[in-house]
């Protein structure tokens, strides 16, 4: 008889929607079908019971080919290297629970190396934005209940975040706002006509990389030198960046979600600096909050995490092994493997032989480069080990962080059908670590 | 003054710590005690003699003490971080955090100086003479206290993040800057005398920022007062004067409100 | 199993009102015993201190508000760490911050400073397994937390219908789902209010669109933790905090407990808790005429049996101020233009964070240091009034030595008032200057783990060298017979023990960490029929309202680390 799990945590994106329904077969090893889901979230599922799925690691040969070798080598192989190194990097953890997470940091602060995760390529700007001015936010469910206005600035959740607006934003009914939409304001600010500006009730068609214009003269606006804007600011009419603005004044609960147009177009993080600015000064006439929109199901667990651990969210510098430093643009993956910093690469989670410039995948492939990941990708196909893991959400439940920080309980639904997790498989690596640090002592 | 001449015999593999190199660190020392301060290379711990040979020697306080940096230290970081007095040439480029955390003292780079340049400095004097990168005489990550005090002078060009919530103090870039001059600065003067792309005094409670070339994309933040006569590193210009940003707070002194200020070069 | 003696200490055990006499005590299994046979390990405590292990009873060391505040201030960590001077490793990990230390230092500093119990005071429901997350990553304390209700939507719901057995099965259930130690109660519907922006300053202010004001919320819920019985009392934040002439609307909260008694089978003698009364305590309508509360407030403490309070001692460090008072935070934004963040949570609650220097040169927090004080030395009874700083909101726990030393010594006060530019104000606007009291160990030993022990219910287990209690004691480098007279030892004695005992093992000796051994999560049982009405409106709420799944709501077992319930029996 197939069986039916409720509650079921998708693992795609930041929206970590928690009320999926998998069906899977008898023996508990297929996922037959999958509910309450979208595109990307079902593709997912069906992904982690392929017979296509990896599930030995696999050491790459003197020929260059991988062959299959046992777990119990691939730890020692990845041990043995992370102790000869001097300078070694983990990197990634866009598909990893927090368990794995902080196994992580164990490993890396017996290592001794440099630990990251993919903020340092996407939302990284916004934590040094939260560092120089703080984070008046909220939970999605704030947003639910109460918001009638809502900015979508640099983001587009149609095509990033599928189901953001029907849950959270646009759309629902919640308890202060049992008309849904139809008494939400929506404004987009992008210089693309998306598909979310497209169910907008104002699109404001900026010019490209001139966010921090805009904010400065909405800022301006708010505090009382209307009069002082120029006759246009980043393409858009004084005449509407007023109109905008006393509507962003006026709400009787704003939220600001912002994307990676934001955090990818010049000043990164002082457009999300001058947002909080803009956003604290709303507060002083309406109530306002701003969120960013994370991309995957648990990116803002690694953050979580190692705040707790070592107090820094991401690119941190563990190598002098009683202290942590970090300083993103020194300690940040990428500005390391472009200037050639390090001398072992890790990619746990992710593709970073997909997201990385060229020139700082070249510099990192001069140098031992393990991939723990379900799937095959190009990273995978370039390192000198592969481990495969389960899939968090699919075959290792865990806790996971939604966008807004708020920790999902994600469960395990089919059979992991003898694959490592990533906490048991790193937990193992600190283990044998510790053993070489004892005997190196 | 007393004269350290420390020497590269042997380039590290990785990027190489050099933050036992102060004159407050070397004062009072041989060359054999120098020879063994400390130095990471990653999660390494070598000493300064595994890479430099030392000849000379130190003076008895910091004040007292010159140290001469030869051969290509590209890639070796914080040069006289945390240094109080004495002075440091260094002979070649250097990595980032020259200078951070500086209190007194000078250092002279004959090449460029990469990255957080006179960070978070409260006195002494700087002077690059290639370029530099980004956040020059920036804060910290988080640090709502940069520069407070010394001067930098960059004789090249300079990126990002110029004087970013600096409050006091002096930077002058003798070339082109890229964007975010005085960012969140509550003080300080910041003198480019090249072009500047754009965001100049975004978020400023106060400060003064000098522009002798073109500023590309001024912020609309800032409005235009009036034209003024100003001595600027030794000579005097006339410039065009802008207050702002009137997007962020502004304090009081007697009763009169204090703009940030842009003096534009006519 | 284990057995340890520590012989011939000078002990401190106001549970079993032990002044100071010389005596061993004998730890079998983990708990304290009256005799151990000679092969027991012998710890040499001739000319020590000894007293139970410490309980701080208010602090903020774990979940989303600290970890936001860890987060959101690199420079918290800048040179703090061991890097040239600090606190080099000596536990299993790194010891990272100042002010919000990460969780491996916060275990290891209270070890430190002989602590083994940490109550953490605000648990928003909806984050309850980030709360348990870091629990598993603090080492050697035992840790509770308290969910908080004040701004909850149910309680308004249940307590403007006077429907004070539903609530109670409402908070059992949240309890459960939590796996939580108590009611917390922060800015009783001020937090709330500022879910739009506003707040509620005094306790009959209504709560937008609830229908229902701060004093009913708050005795609404005395009632029903008096009706469940629950180890400890309701754990209030009141309004108006940290506002000059703010002592008139404590006096207000106050008062609201008249009349109503304990019922409990854990000794508990009071039925509200107001922490940092520090905070509360401020006279003046401006700051330039702020002015000390204490007295007024403390006189109305001294004479009312069945409250208790702690202190919120101001340590005049630059630290960060967290709270679940949101519009708190906002106004102090507003003063000191530092960063600033903020965290509504659904249905629930809300939490601001700022960080704040004390600077002893400013008039105002030299006041708020001397209010701090002069709440314990305006104190009758010490089993009622306990240490604290309201981590890290008046200053972090690692200050604690360093309060200890000014409650024990004038002259250390003097001294720190010698240092403030405006001495001569701040002497003016409080009482500090004139007060010579200074405490003694066995005082010293009520504020900070006997009386907190008692007031959470928790006097059996925690806090106490009588027999039976779990073997948690902290050794001092002091002598009380011939105490120092340069004060600076005093703190030094309290900030590294000479030995920790946590359920009988040895974690820390001569200043160092030794031994992580397991510890708990202590939470409160319930035990009472199920509630057909609540279960309903919880249903309904999580199904209109919520976007968590209410079956991923409750923390899951494996996410709870060591749990031990404390039982409550329900009819």
């Amino acid at each position: 008889m197939p069986k039916v799990i409720e509650n079921v945590g998708c693992p795609y994106c930041g929206c970590s929607c928690d009320d999926v329904r998998v069906t899977v077969s008898d023996d508990g090893k297929k996922v037959l079908e999958v509910e309450n889901v979208c595109a990307i979230g079902t593709e997912i599922f069906k992904h982690g019971s392929s017979d296509h799925r990896i599930r030995s690691p696999r050491l790459r040969q003197p020929d260059g080919s991988m062959k299959d070798i046992t777990y119990d080598e691939a730890i020692e192989w990845v041990a043995q290297h992370l102790y000869k190194a001097k300078k070694p990097l983990m990197y990634g953890f866009g598909s990893t629970n927090c368990e794995g997470q902080a196994a992580a940091a164990r490993v890396m602060e017996t290592a001794g190396g440099m630990l990251d995760n993919c903020a340092t390529i996407c939302h990284g700007p916004s934590f040094l934005a939260i560092f120089d001015n703080g984070y008046p936010t909220c939970t999605l469910g704030e947003v639910k209940n109460r918001a009638d206005v809502i900015v979508y600035w640099g983001s587009n959740p149609a095509h990033a975040h599928p189901r953001h607006m029907s849950r959270y934003s646009i759309f629902p009914r919640g308890f202060f706002t049992g008309k849904g939409q139809k008494k939400r304001t929506i404004i987009v600010i992008d210089p693309r006509y998306t598909d979310t500006a497209n169910v907008a009730d104002y699109h404001l068609q900026i010019k490209q990389g001139h966010d921090y214009e805009l904010f400065d003269a909405f800022r301006m606006v708010v505090i009382g030198h209307g009069k002082d804007l120029p006759d246009e600011v980043a393409g858009i009419k004084k005449e509407k960046i007023l109109e905008v603005a006393e509507i962003m004044a006026n709400a009787r609960f704003g939220t600001t979600f912002f994307g990676m147009g934001l955090t990818h177009s010049d000043g990164r993080n002082h457009n999300i600096d001058i947002a909080i600015s803009l956003t604290r000064d709303l507060n002083k006439v309406a109530k306002w909050t701003i969120m960013a929109m994370r991309g995957h199901y648990n990116i803002a667990g690694p953050g979580v995490v190692w705040s707790w651990t070592f107090g820094f969210p991401y690119c941190l510098d563990l190598t002098k092994k009683d202290h942590a430093h970090m300083n993103p643009g020194e300690t940040s993956s990428v500005d390391m493997a472009m200037r050639d910093e390090v001398d072992m690469f890790i990619n746990i989670g992710t593709d970073a032989g997909a997201h990385f410039p060229i020139p700082a995948v070249k510099q990192l492939k001069k140098h031992p480069w393990v991939t723990i990941d379900p799937s095959i990708n190009m990273a995978s196909e370039i390192s000198d080990l592969h481990i495969p893991v389960c899939i968090c959400g699919v075959d290792v439940g865990g806790i996971v962080y939604r966008m807004d920080n708020v920790p999902i309980q994600f469960r395990k639904v089919i059979d992991n059908q003898g694959l490592l997790d990533d906490e048991t498989l790193l937990n193992r690596i600190a283990d044998r670590l510790d053993e070489l640090n004892a005997q190196g002592a | 003054m007393e004269t350290v001449t420390m020497t590269l015999v042997q380039q590290p593999e990785l990027y190489l710590e050099c933050y036992s190199v102060t004159p407050d660190l070397f004062a009072g020392k041989s060359l054999a005690e120098i020879a063994e301060l400390p130095a990471h290379e990653g999660k390494i711990l070598w000493k300064l003699g595994d890479f430099f040979k030392f000849e000379g020697k130190s003076g008895a306080t910091a004040a007292e003490t010159k140290i001469v940096v030869n051969g290509n230290v590209k890639r070796m970081k914080r040069f006289g971080q945390q240094m109080t007095g004495g002075e440091i040439v260094i002979n070649s480029d250097a990595d980032m955090y020259v200078g951070g955390w500086m209190r007194g003292g000078k250092i002279t780079v004959k090449g460029n100086a990469d990255s957080f340049l006179g960070i978070a400095m409260e006195g002494g004097e700087i002077l690059i003479e290639g370029d530099a990168q980004n956040h020059v005489g920036s804060a910290y990550r988080g640090d709502w206290r940069g520069m407070s005090g010394g001067l930098i002078r960059v004789k090249g060009k300079a990126g990002n993040d110029i004087g970013t919530a600096m409050t006091g103090g002096t930077i002058i870039i003798e070339g082109n800057a890229f964007i975010h001059v005085l960012t969140h600065a509550e003080g300080g003067t910041v003198i480019i005398k090249g072009d500047v792309e754009g965001r100049v005094g975004g978020q400023m409670v106060k400060g003064d920022a000098y522009i002798f070339g073109n500023l590309l994309y001024p912020l609309p933040g800032f409005k235009k007062i009036g034209t003024v006569e100003k001595e600027v590193d030794g000579t005097t210009y006339t410039f065009d004067q802008y207050i702002g940003d009137l997007g962020e707070r502004k304090t009081k002194k007697k009763g009169e409100i204090i703009y940030g200020n842009i003096y534009m070069k006519i | 199993m284990s057995e340890i003696i520590i012989k011939n200490g000078y002990i401190f055990d106001p549970i079993s009102g032990i002044k100071g006499d010389k005596a061993d005590i004998s730890i079998k299994d983990g708990k304290i015993t009256d005799k151990v046979s000679s092969k027991a390990e012998v710890i040499d405590a001739s000319g020590r201190t000894v007293m139970a292990g410490g309980v701080d009873i208010h602090t903020h060391i774990v979940g989303p508000k600290v970890n936001l505040g860890r987060e959101m201030r690199p420079e918290d960590k800048l040179f703090r760490g061991s890097f040239r001077g600090g606190i080099l490793k000596q536990g299993k990990h790194m010891e990272m911050g100042f002010s919000i230390p990460s969780t491996w230092k916060t275990g290891y500093s209270y070890a430190r400073m002989g602590y083994t119990y940490a109550n953490e005071a605000a648990m928003p429901p909806l984050m309850a397994p980030h709360v348990h997350e870091e629990i598993r990553d603090t080492p050697i304390i035992d840790i509770s937390a308290m969910p908080v209700f004040g701004n909850n939507w149910f309680c308004f719901e249940y307590i403007k219908n006077k429907e004070i057995e539903n609530n109670a099965a409402y908070v059992a259930w949240l309890l459960n789902a939590t796996k939580g130690f108590g009611i917390k109660i922060v800015n009783p519907g001020g937090t709330e209010a500022w879910a739009w922006g506003d707040n509620c300053v005094t306790i009959n202010d209504p709560v937008p669109f609830f229908d229902i004001t701060p004093a009913e919320i708050v005795k609404g819920l005395i009632e029903t933790n008096e009706y469940l019985g629950l180890p400890h009392s309701i754990h209030l934040h009141g309004n108006n905090l940290g506002n000059p002439g703010c002592y008139e609307t404590t006096l207000d909260t106050l008062k609201l407990a008249e009349g109503y008694k304990p019922k409990n089978k854990f000794g508990r003698e009071q039925v509200l808790h107001n922490t940092h009364i520090q905070f509360h305590s401020y006279k003046g309508d401006s700051w330039g005429t702020f002015e000390s509360g204490a007295r007024e407030v403390m006189d109305y403490v001294n004479s009312n049996k069945n409250i208790t309070v702690d202190i919120g001692a101001v340590t005049l460090d630059e630290t960060t101020t967290m709270t679940a008072d949101g519009p708190f935070e906002y106004h102090l934004n507003q003063l000191n233009h530092i960063k600033w963040a903020n965290v509504d949570v659904e249905l629930e609650t809300g939490s601001g964070i700022v960080p704040y220097i004390y600077d002893k040169n400013i008039k105002v927090c030299g006041i708020q240091w001397a209010i701090g004080l002069e709440i314990a030395l305006f104190a009758k009874d010490l089993m009622r009034v306990f240490l604290t700083t309201d981590h890290p909101n008046a200053g972090p726990f690692t200050r604690y030595p360093r309060v200890i030393k000014w409650l024990m010594s004038q002259k250390a006060r003097e001294a720190t008032l010698d240092t403030m530019k405006y001495k001569d104000k701040v002497i003016a606007a409080s009482h500090i200057a004139s007060m010579d009291k200074e405490l003694g160990l066995y005082e010293i030993a009520m504020m900070t783990r006997a009386g907190p022990a008692k007031a959470l219910g928790l006097s059996s287990m925690y806090g106490s060298l009588a027999k039976g209690a779990d073997a948690n004691i902290a050794i001092y480098d002091l002598d009380p017979t011939n105490i120092p007279s340069d004060p600076e030892l005093i703190e030094a004695a309290f900030q590294n023990t000479a030995y920790t005992l946590k359920e009988g093992v040895v974690v820390v000796k001569d200043k160092q960490i030794v031994a992580e051994p397991h510890k708990y999560t202590i939470w409160t049982k319930v035990n009472m029929p199920e509630n057909a009405q609540v279960m309903h409106d919880v249903k309904e709420k999580f199904t209109k309202n919520y976007t968590v799944n209410l079956e991923n709501y409750a923390v899951f077992d494996e996410h709870v680390h060591n749990p031990r319930a404390i039982e409550v029996e329900v009819a």
